[in-house]
């Protein structure tokens, strides 16, 4: 029924997409890259997004309200930033694959309830729980807690990326972050699970068994949601797409794409 | 000989071998595909969801573009230049594919002709189109398929038929007008036209007009003629809550359904309403209009803020029910004879399915009011569906969306779970005929009338049903 989206839409404000192009239209879906939590669509500026514009696919990448460049959102909801994906995706020319990392995967499987995607990725998936809570405590205490209590989530830079990116990068990324809004934040504990999505788009998840934010389980655990096992690219940190060895990962979602995977045509 | 399921392109229809038809006419048989008739909004939900169902889909369209009712540059949409929605943009848009959110909360026609245009692009829906194509005919044969005519629109060339695995008729309902019959039509001297024919305020500039009908086109004309014309009276055969499209500083319907999802009951938002509508509209009756005969909730809400406002301004003067016209007066129920050139008949329009067997939806008399269950399923007749045979307190579109998706699932399960579909099929024949919309008044206006909550709440659950949840 969604009578809260009748009654209560959610507001509009202004949202940043940074976009690639590829110089020749070559009929391939438009990839739409969400980042996670405290990120904004700089990440995916940095080098996915030129990259997939190389291999033909037309990449924008959107800044959840109250990061990046888009308008400021304090008492931004989860729902609020699936509303900024489904916006965007919905405002692109052609049926989009939705590209979703860290937190930024929970936003997509929670848009993908609302818009049927062509096919879904997560990377990296944060989605919430209280494993990926024990997880974060454990690893870094002083970074997590207070999150709990409406302070903003702290990741250093070791369990964001490997020891192979020069530490001046590394230092540059961590100074860009942000933080997600509270309620939103809150969420990750003890969200709901998302609705099935939509037009049984095919999802594909992968990540890093050295990623110091996701442990392996919650990676397969994901997957297994989806009905398949995550790819994995050791030696790699939390950002697949600011790390040394970036261009595995999406050359390995492209070529997924390239494939052509199939509907999810179960009954 | 089936074609295979999944059909891409435009494949010529006559590419497979012939069947016959029952009085021996060559048919092209098109398998599992299935056929949508009309590609107005209902039509493009059908085919999008029936091909994300993974249905190979033909859809006929009889003008040359999408959009129907909201291309107005067909001949037989029923929008003029000012039509704007009548319902807010997140009762109106699409389930799964929203309005950008920075358009205003009543979007204008062109604006909606866009969202559309964007729709069939987005999911590349064109290529299921075969447009300039008009639907002559549609027969069911063995094995619950149907046989569809089809020949190109007005009327030349060949008619060639072609037999599908199921059919979804999208073909709108507000094209074909209903015209009142009064004594002394013929006789009148002045321009007499139906509001489908009405396009731009020019047609009403300087003159003095009469619209009759309180519906919303009728109160949006009266509104246009009150600021265009040199005098304006609005005939309302009875009185009607006139809801402001704004209260409390958001839009009217999205008030109300804070009311429906905090589920307050019927009676206390009815209360509410009057409440409201006292405190802002106020007194209608003073201006000279009918007391309402019914509750609000009763009848298809009128969502017009500008009505009142004009009839407080003397622009507007309303005037009884008309009994006769002469050659150049009408003639009111109260008595009173009045002068104008122009009058406009906003009388509503009548749903016609000209190209089927009226009995197949249950209509017997033929007079347009097809006896379906949820407004869409068709008792003994499981591979046909009717969409947006509606006419709800929101947008249509939604509900379009679901009963699109209901019958694609359904369609899906024939082969897989044929229990499950025996099942619905028992709801069908049970339910045909239901009403989704508490007491309503019983009029040729509203017998197809749903409340918007209710209707869904028991697609809903259908759906459910269907997925053994
Ligand atoms: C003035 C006005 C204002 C309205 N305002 C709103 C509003 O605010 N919100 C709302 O939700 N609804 C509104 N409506 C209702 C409107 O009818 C629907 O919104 C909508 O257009 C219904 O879509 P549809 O696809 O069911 O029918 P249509 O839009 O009528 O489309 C039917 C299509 O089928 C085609 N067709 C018909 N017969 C055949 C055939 N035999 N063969 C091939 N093709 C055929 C037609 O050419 C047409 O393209 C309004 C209607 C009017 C008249």
């Amino acid at each position: 029924m969604r009578a809260w989206e009748w009654a209560r839409p959610v507001r509009p404000v202004r949202r940043e997409v940074l976009s690639a192009t590829p110089e020749l239209e070559e009929g391939r879906p438009p990839l739409l890259f969400v980042p996670g939590y405290g990120h904004g669509a700089w990440v995916y500026a940095e080098h996915w997004l030129g990259h997939a514009a190389a291999r033909g696919f037309p990449a924008y990448a959107v800044s959840l309200r109250g990061h990046g460049g888009s308008g400021p959102a304090p008492d931004a909801t989860l729902r609020a930033y699936a509303h900024d994906v489904v916006q965007v995706a919905a405002g692109l020319p052609r049926q989009a694959v939705l590209v979703g990392h860290g937190a930024g995967a929970l936003v997509v499987a929670h848009a993908l309830a609302r818009y049927p995607a062509r096919a879904a990725v997560l990377v990296a998936p944060v989605l919430g729980g209280w494993a990926t809570f024990g997880a974060a405590m454990r690893r870094n205490p002083f970074g997590t807690l207070p999150a709990v209590f409406g302070g903003g989530l702290r990741l250093h830079r070791r369990q964001l990326f490997s020891r192979e990116l020069p530490e001046a990068d590394a230092r540059r990324y961590t100074g860009r972050l942000g933080r997600a809004a509270r309620r939103a934040q809150w969420r990750l504990l003890t969200g709901a699970e998302p609705e099935p999505p939509v037009g049984r788009p095919p999802v594909l998840v992968l990540g890093s068994p050295d990623d110091l934010v996701v442990p392996p389980s919650a990676l397969t655990g994901a997957a297994r949601r989806y009905d398949s096992a995550p790819l994995l690219f050791p030696g790699m940190g939390h950002d697949l797409m600011l790390d040394a060895r970036w261009q595995e990962p999406i050359d390995a979602i492209l070529d997924w794409l390239d494939k052509g995977p199939a509907r999810d045509d179960r009954p | 000989m089936p074609t295979p399921t999944e059909h891409h392109g435009r494949s010529e229809p006559e590419t497979t071998p012939l069947a016959r038809s029952r009085d021996g006419r060559p048919v092209s048989d098109r398998g599992d595909t299935v056929c949508v008739i009309g590609a107005g909004a209902s039509g493009l939900t059908a085919v999008k969801n029936l091909a994300e169902h993974g249905f190979g889909v033909d859809c006929y369209e009889r003008e040359t573009g999408i959009g129907g009712a909201w291309n107005w540059r067909h001949d037989r949409s029923p929008v003029y230049a000012s039509t704007h929605l009548i319902s807010s943009r997140p009762f109106t848009q699409f389930p799964d594919f929203p309005m950008p959110d920075d358009w205003p909360d009543y979007p204008h026609h062109s604006q909606l002709l866009s969202y559309f245009e964007r729709y069939a692009d987005h999911f590349d829906l064109r290529r299921h189109i075969w447009f300039g194509t008009e639907v002559v005919r549609v027969e069911p044969v063995d094995d619950d398929r149907w046989d569809v005519t089809t020949r190109s629109t007005g009327g030349y060339g060949p008619e060639r038929t072609s037999r599908y695995a199921a059919v979804v008729i999208a073909n709108g309902h507000n094209w074909s007008p209903k015209l009142p019959r009064y004594e002394g039509l013929e006789q009148f001297r002045g321009e007499v036209m139906h509001a489908s024919s009405y396009k731009d305020p020019a047609q009403l500039r300087g003159k003095r007009v009469l619209v009759v009908g309180a519906g919303n086109t009728g109160c949006d004309i009266a509104v246009e003629a009150a600021q265009q014309a040199a005098r304006c009276w609005h005939s309302t055969r009875r009185g009607y809550w006139y809801a402001p499209k704004y209260v409390f500083g958001r839009p009217a319907d999205q008030v109300n359904d804070t009311l429906l999802a905090l589920r307050v009951p019927l009676r206390v938002r009815q209360w509410l309403y009057h409440r409201t509508l006292r405190l802002t509209v106020g007194d209608l009756t003073r201006f000279g209009l009918p007391r309402p005969d019914h509750r609000v909730y009763e009848t298809h809400p009128i969502a017009n803020s500008q009505l009142v406002y004009y009839v407080g301004h003397g622009a507007i003067t309303p005037v009884p029910d008309v009994t006769r016209l002469h050659s150049h007066s009408v003639e009111l129920t109260d008595g009173r004879q009045i002068d104008p050139e122009v009058v406009v008949f906003a009388t509503g329009y009548l749903p016609r399915f000209d190209f089927l067997d009226a009995k197949i939806l249950g209509d017997d008399e033929g007079v347009g009011r097809p006896r379906l269950w949820l407004n869409a399923f068709v008792p003994e007749h499981p591979t046909l569906a009717v969409t947006g045979l509606v006419q709800p307190d929101s947008g249509v579109f939604t509900l379009s969306h679901w009963q699109a998706v209901l019958f694609a699932r359904l369609l899906r399960l024939r082969t897989t779970r044929p229990d499950r579909v025996t099942a619905f099929a028992a709801r069908v024949r049970a339910g045909a005929g239901e009403r989704y919309s508490g007491q309503v008044k019983d009029s040729t206006r509203h017998w197809f009338e749903v409340g918007h909550a209710d209707y869904l709440r028991v697609l809903e659950r259908a759906l459910r049903d269907l997925e053994g949840k």
